[in-house]
């Protein structure tokens, strides 16, 4: 296949950088071309690719390509790659650049500064072995027929080959290593005394900072009092501490509306109530990077919901990654140190089938958006060997601009490291990857809206993420946990090292030697290493007698960890850099100068009188179907409900093999489940469940009562799993639009209202939460798109005894189906309705105190072992949740649907069947323990609605004689299951 | 004889990732089960000679970048390649899942027609899906040997990977693997019957998931016995259909007992 097999040598002037070896050695650049000898998967995915652009795609190859530095001779190299680089059976190697005739190639490198895993571990490899190459590099060859004219193969590569902001089209001569243009070192003082509020916004807005005004002149004022200037470090320093990202200043400000009052809308609304319920239990809320609670005597559990929108939105593969990687290591920075044992992922995306004429410019493809999220989380967590086995994917056009990420992740930690213990003296030491220029502004972009040129102006924002050098990390600081060597331990995310130790350090003061931080490469000044948002990297504090020990441990393991400063008690963050400081910030001023907001905000429109239940408003009709059962069977094929296998199975979700109730599970295999069961020590009974709930489009309607669905769906999905009502924690995470907007900002507090109600309604404390806000697109051509007000609401809680498990599926013919709660017309932005297109006036509310009732006695009859089976109705209703049990159980149901219980007259039966009416429940009990259940239910809004049959089919009939409607467990499958994936495949 | 006698030792390196759940199966079975890595075992490789089994676990090594089980594969058999030709002289056993599956052929170890660390002869490529996939899979028992002595004809097991399609170099390779008995486990319908994709989950050659050395004491397979060694890792556990025990238990309770026989 390769015409030019002639070795082809970049010979330069090169300045070695020796990392390897003290020897002065004139170094060489090798390219080495890997190609698969028979068929390719990825060429024939590639073609059809082609085919559907109308391309022609005869005698395309895919050839990786690999660029080695060093001073070894030809020969040597060959050796080395021949073993290395190809595989011995299936790929051939050729040295030099392979351009066959009637071929036209497009190499793929990554942009200087990229940090890719690949060439990472294969240097680190030859580090390991003391094999002197001195760098090594990665590309990807296309070869194309060359009748393809190059124009509309670099469109078709921008399409589907590469991502501008990493990646880019190597033209001919370039060098693979390209020298790093350094920065050179001086301290640079920012000017503030004297400049108007227009000179100090205009600032802000060019340096990238978003501070606002009123923190401008906070900080001018605080110099001016200090008699000097800020640095440029200091600068930064505050605007990472200070984003939006970091500090929630919106969630943490001071809101009236009307005659309510809230001095901190989090801490009035979320915080002190959880607090207050006095669950002794939380072992630690709001106050660490996850919350935790006690599992058992010894165990405790972390757990912490993270999103990552603004990089998914325009590098979906690498922000999914970073974000999963990020919250990963959130919980191994809890305490001391937890394991993760558990992903989560919820996606928000704009639908898959959207015509790419009518995208907003700049906005990638939904489909790609969900491809590429998809394999970033797929990848990192995989091969972090973490299963990632709880989440849910839900479709709206108004994610087109702005998709939501949301990455969680639950960590396993023995109780007696809960607790972190800094203290003056202590070593802060850097462990885990070097620092590099990427991810610089990653917080600050994380705060703003994004806008058509977005990927222009934030690509370095963006990163890909070294998931192997973040097990290394795992390892090692788990380990060292166990030796007692962590005193303390956080990670090093937004805002790097700046808000690491920062935070840490806030009540002591500390002092940190900025060139003593190991780089990925020469060049960086200090204020970049002390931003910089490199991955895979965490800051640990360790008593002095126990460094060497630590630094030993690291060794061993063969990650880097390097001391950088230490903790002092002047409460000053002072940062040297050459010999000379270029920081000294007071810790009071950086964790509290921030100037408070204050919102006054009236009530709008129909969020207003959210808990006046006297008079719903009436809801619209849309077009009855002819048939019931085919307006189930479409309803079953909408994206939003569909089966999400094609995600859920490209997720190693049975990795350390603790997952006892996985996603896919049934007769089949292919049925839902409701929550996900980890059982966290494979020889002790309890498990734990973990769910997930969201009502996005009923913000559209109402914002009070679409929180008030995520958290009551939340809490179901646990109870009908087996998890115990009394042991139900919760995580809030708020993504909203433009927050600029009075409109957003009282959806804000409408949700909060009803987190607040919920926690006492429930008594399930939130014990921690994260917000994205600004998620918004806004252009001259395309105006401004904002998300909807969307609350995920995650739940923990306990199983005592995981053989107690209940899943969704009919377990066996004969049994008595019960419906729990009550029907009534709530239509309002249901899915049923979006499949007519309309939206309706009623959402559903819910009677949280009523509702909790009736799961506490369903978590007795569980806990009774009297329960078959269960699943909690969500989108879609009734018909879609009865459709499901049946497809588990490859059984049919009878159905009655006057016996469902109404509190108020249907005249629909399609109404009476997909009305979203919230805090439901379905329910399998054999014929024998129908007495005994009833007697549990007591009390509750509870009915007989039929019973499950042999024959396949689920069937509705009115009066329990004559069936109007049916659909087979075939029919029920195929509509479900090809929904979301006729899109994809 | 005390099954506490025979010793296993898990190898781990850079992005092994299943090595918990496969110390807990060979501890549930009752053998003393360390895990060691191959950072550290290759400079003190004379600790590999207490043991009597060696795993290497599935993973993703070194990212599988440059190949899966690529590199790790050139590190074990450069550090250990001795040490692993006596180990098998002595009897021993060693056992690949998923990516130790792959390092094992990529170190010559599997199939071995003549020797072990004999140049590659099979591969393992992308799934023809193109996708890392997670599903619980049927297995044919191709081969009656201390491996299988016990099971069904018929077992199921969890498959996690994106890079399990079976390769051999060329059809003399192919034929050699049939005739010469290395085959232990293919991929099948439910009953038995010839799989398509899902039943084959990667579109390997002759459907094959499993394969041993010419000696028997080096196997390697892309499903996960570890993760089926408790009834309630299978999927459907809440529906009790499935009886006796579970499938992964057995497989590997059939090593350990051919060591304790050995070696006990």
């Amino acid at each position: 296949m390769l015409s030019d097999n002639s070795i082809v040598i970049f010979r330069k002037n090169l300045v070695v950088l020796t990392l390897l070896t003290s020897r002065i050695l004139s170094a060489v650049v090798y390219r080495v071309e890997v190609s698969k000898k028979g068929a390719d998967p990825k060429v024939l995915s590639l073609s059809r690719l082609l085919s559907e652009e109308g391309l022609i795609s005869k005698g395309l190859s895919i050839l990786r390509v690999y660029f080695i530095k060093t001073n070894l001779s030809r020969i040597e190299v060959e050796e080395i790659s021949k073993e290395l680089l190809g595989d011995a059976v299936s790929e051939g190697i050729g040295y030099g650049r392979s351009q066959p005739a009637g071929m036209r190639a497009l190499e793929i490198w990554f942009n200087p500064g990229v940090s890719d895993p690949e060439s990472a571990w294969i240097g680190n490899h030859f580090r390991e072995r003391k094999v002197p190459i001195t760098d090594v590099g990665c590309a990807t060859r296309y070869l194309f027929p060359s009748t393809i004219p190059r124009a509309k193969l670099v469109r078709f590569a921008e399409r589907h080959l590469f991502n501008p902001l990493i990646q880019h089209i190597a033209v001919r001569g370039e060098d693979p290593f390209p020298k790093n243009s350094g920065s050179r070192f001086k301290i640079e003082y920012v000017k503030l005394a004297g400049l108007s509020d227009e000179e100090l916004c205009s600032l802000s807005v060019r340096r990238d900072w978003h501070l606002d005004i009123e923190e401008m002149k906070a900080i001018s004022d605080h110099f001016r009092q200090a008699g000097r200037d800020p640095t440029l470090t200091e600068m930064e320093t505050l605007a990472q501490t200070w984003s939006e990202h970091c500090v929630h200043k919106t969630f943490n400000a001071a809101f009236e509306v009307g005659d309510e009052k809230y001095s901190n809308l989090l801490k009035d609304t979320i915080m002190e109530p959880s607090r207050k319920l006095g669950m002794d239990w939380c072992l630690s809320m709001f106050s660490d990077n996850a919350g935790v609670v006690e599992f058992s005597e010894e165990l405790a559990l972390a757990f912490k919901v993270e999103t990552h929108n603004h990089p998914s939105a325009i590098e979906p593969y690498g922000g999914a990654a970073t974000g999963i990687g990020g919250v990963i290591r959130d919980v191994l920075g809890t305490g001391q140190g937890a394991d993760p044992i558990l992903n989560t992922d919820v996606f928000c995306f704009g639908p898959p089938g959207f015509p790419s004429r009518k995208l907003p410019k700049g906005v990638l493809p939904p489909r790609r958006i969900l491809e590429g999220v998809v394999s970033g989380v797929r990848d990192y967590g995989n091969r972090m060997g973490i299963p990632t086995a709880s989440g849910m994917v839900f479709f709206d056009e108004a994610y087109i601009a702005n998709p939501l990420v949301y990455c969680g992740t639950l960590g396993l930690m023995p109780r007696s490291k809960v607790a972190k213990k800094v203290s003056t003296g202590d070593a802060i030491v850097l462990v885990g990857a070097r620092t590099g220029r990427d991810g610089i502004h990653g917080v600050t972009f994380a705060s703003t809206a994004l806008a058509g040129s977005s990927h222009v102006k934030h690509g370095s924002a963006v990163q890909i993420g070294n998931p192997i050098e973040e097990k290394l990390l795992r390892d090692f600081i788990l380990k060292a946990r166990d030796n007692n060597l962590i005193a303390s331990v956080t990670d090093c995310g937004g805002g790097g090292l700046s808000s690491a130790v920062g935070e840490m350090t806030k009540r002591y003061g500390s002092v940190v030697d900025l060139e003593k931080v190991p780089l990925k490469y020469i060049g960086l000044i200090h204020h970049e290493i002390w931003i910089s948002e490199s991955q895979e990297r965490m800051v640990v504090f360790v008593h002095p007698d126990k460094l060497e020990r630590f630094r030993d441990l690291a060794a061993e393991i063969g990650i880097e960890a390097t001391k950088i400063g230490e903790v002092t008690e002047d409460k000053i963050l002072r940062l040297h850099f050459k010999g000379e400081e270029v920081a000294a910030l007071d810790m009071r001023f950086l964790h509290s100068g921030l100037p408070k907001r204050r919102f006054k905000l009236e009530p709008v429109g129909k969020t207003s009188n959210t808990n006046d239940r006297s008079e719903p408003d009436k809801e619209i009709e849309v077009i009855a179907p002819k048939d019931l059962g085919q307006a189930l069977l479409r309803l079953l094929g909408q994206i939003s409900i569909a089966s999400k296998e094609w995600v859920i199975r490209q997720y190693d979700h049975e990795v350390q093999g603790r997952t006892v109730l996985k996603p896919l599970l049934g007769k089949g295999l292919d049925a839902p489940s409701d929550a996900t069961v980890i059982q966290p020590v494979l020889d002790e009974k309890a498990g734990v469940v973990v769910s997930c709930g969201l009502a996005a489009r009923y913000a559209y309607l109402n914002a009070y009562w679409a929180a008030a669905a995520a958290i009551d769906e939340a809490i179901r999905n646990v109870i009908v799993s087996g998890g115990a009502p009394d042991r139900i924690a919760l995580l809030d995470n708020f993504c909203a639009g433009d927050v600029g907007s009075e409109r957003i900002l009282y959806e804000l507090v409408e949700s909060c209202r009803a987190c607040k109600d919920a926690i006492e309604a429930y008594r399930a404390p939130f014990i921690s939460g994260k917000d994205s806000l600004n998620n918004f697109y806004s252009s001259p051509k395309d105006g401004k798109i904002n998300i909807p007000t969307t609350l995920l609401v995650s739940a923990l809680s306990i199983i005592r005894d995981i053989d107690k498990i209940v899943s969704t599926d009919f377990k066996k013919p004969g049994s008595r189906v019960y419906l729990i709660g009550d029907t009534r017309v709530e239509l309002g932005a249901s899915e049923y309705f979006r499949m007519h297109k309309k939206l309706g006036n009623v959402v559903p509310r819910v009677d949280m105190k009523k509702a909790y009732a009736s799961y506490k006695k369903l978590a007795r009859a569980i806990s009774t072992g009297l329960v078959l089976a269960a699943h909690d109705l969500s989108d879609g209703g009734l018909g879609v949740a009865i459709a499901e049990m049946c497809l588990g159980g490859g059984m049919g149901a009878r159905i009655h649907l006057g016996k469902i219980p109404v509190s108020e007259s249907f005249m629909r039966q399609d109404y009476l069947l997909f009305s979203e009416s919230q805090s439901r429940i379905l329910v399998e009990i054999a014929d024998k323990d129908s007495e005994a259940f009833e007697k549990i239910m007591k009390g509750s809004c509870l009915a007989r609605i039929g019973e499950t049959t042999t024959e396949p089919r689920l069937v509705f009939t009115d009066d329990g004689r004559r069936t109007f409607a049916t659909a087979s467990v075939d029919e029920i499958r195929a509509a479900w299951t090809q929904g979301l994936t006729r899109f994809l495949d | 004889m005390d099954a506490l006698n025979i010793k296993v030792i898990v190898l781990s390196g850079p992005g092994t990732n299943c090595d918990r759940e496969t110390l807990f199966a060979f501890q549930y079975l009752g053998t003393q089960a360390d895990e060691e890595t191959l950072r550290v075992l290759s400079k003190h490789t004379e600790k590999l000679h207490a043991y009597h089994i060696l795993v290497l676990p599935g993973g993703f090594t070194y990212g599988d970048y440059a190949g899966a089980g690529n590199i790790f594969a050139v590190e074990f058999s450069h550090s250990l390649g001795n040490e692993i030709k006596t180990f098998l002289a002595e009897g021993k056993f060693i056992l690949g899942i998923c990516n130790g599956f792959q390092v094992l052929v990529k170190s010559g170890l599997l199939p071995a027609f003549d020797h072990p660390f004999e140049a590659p002869s099979v591969t393992l490529e992308a799934n023809t899906s193109l996708r890392f996939e997670d599903r619980w899979i049927h297995l044919k028992t191709e081969n009656k040997n201390f491996w299988t002595k016990g099971l069904p004809g018929i077992i199921i097991l969890p498959v996690a990977h994106a890079e399990g399609r079976f390769v051999t170099r060329d059809k003399k390779a192919l034929r050699r693997i049939q005739t010469e008995g290395h085959v232990l486990f293919s991929y099948s319908t439910p009953d038995g019957g010839q799989p398509k994709y899902p039943d084959d989950p990667n579109g390997s050659e002759d459907h094959i998931a499993a394969i041993t050395d010419s000696t028997g004491q080096v196997m390697g397979m892309m499903p996960h016995p570890e993760r089926f060694v408790l009834p309630q890792q299978h999927p459907s556990h809440t529906r009790s259909e499935f009886k006796g025990e579970p499938h992964g238990y057995l497989l590997l309770a059939n090593l350990v007992n051919e060591a304790r026989k050995r070696f006990g």
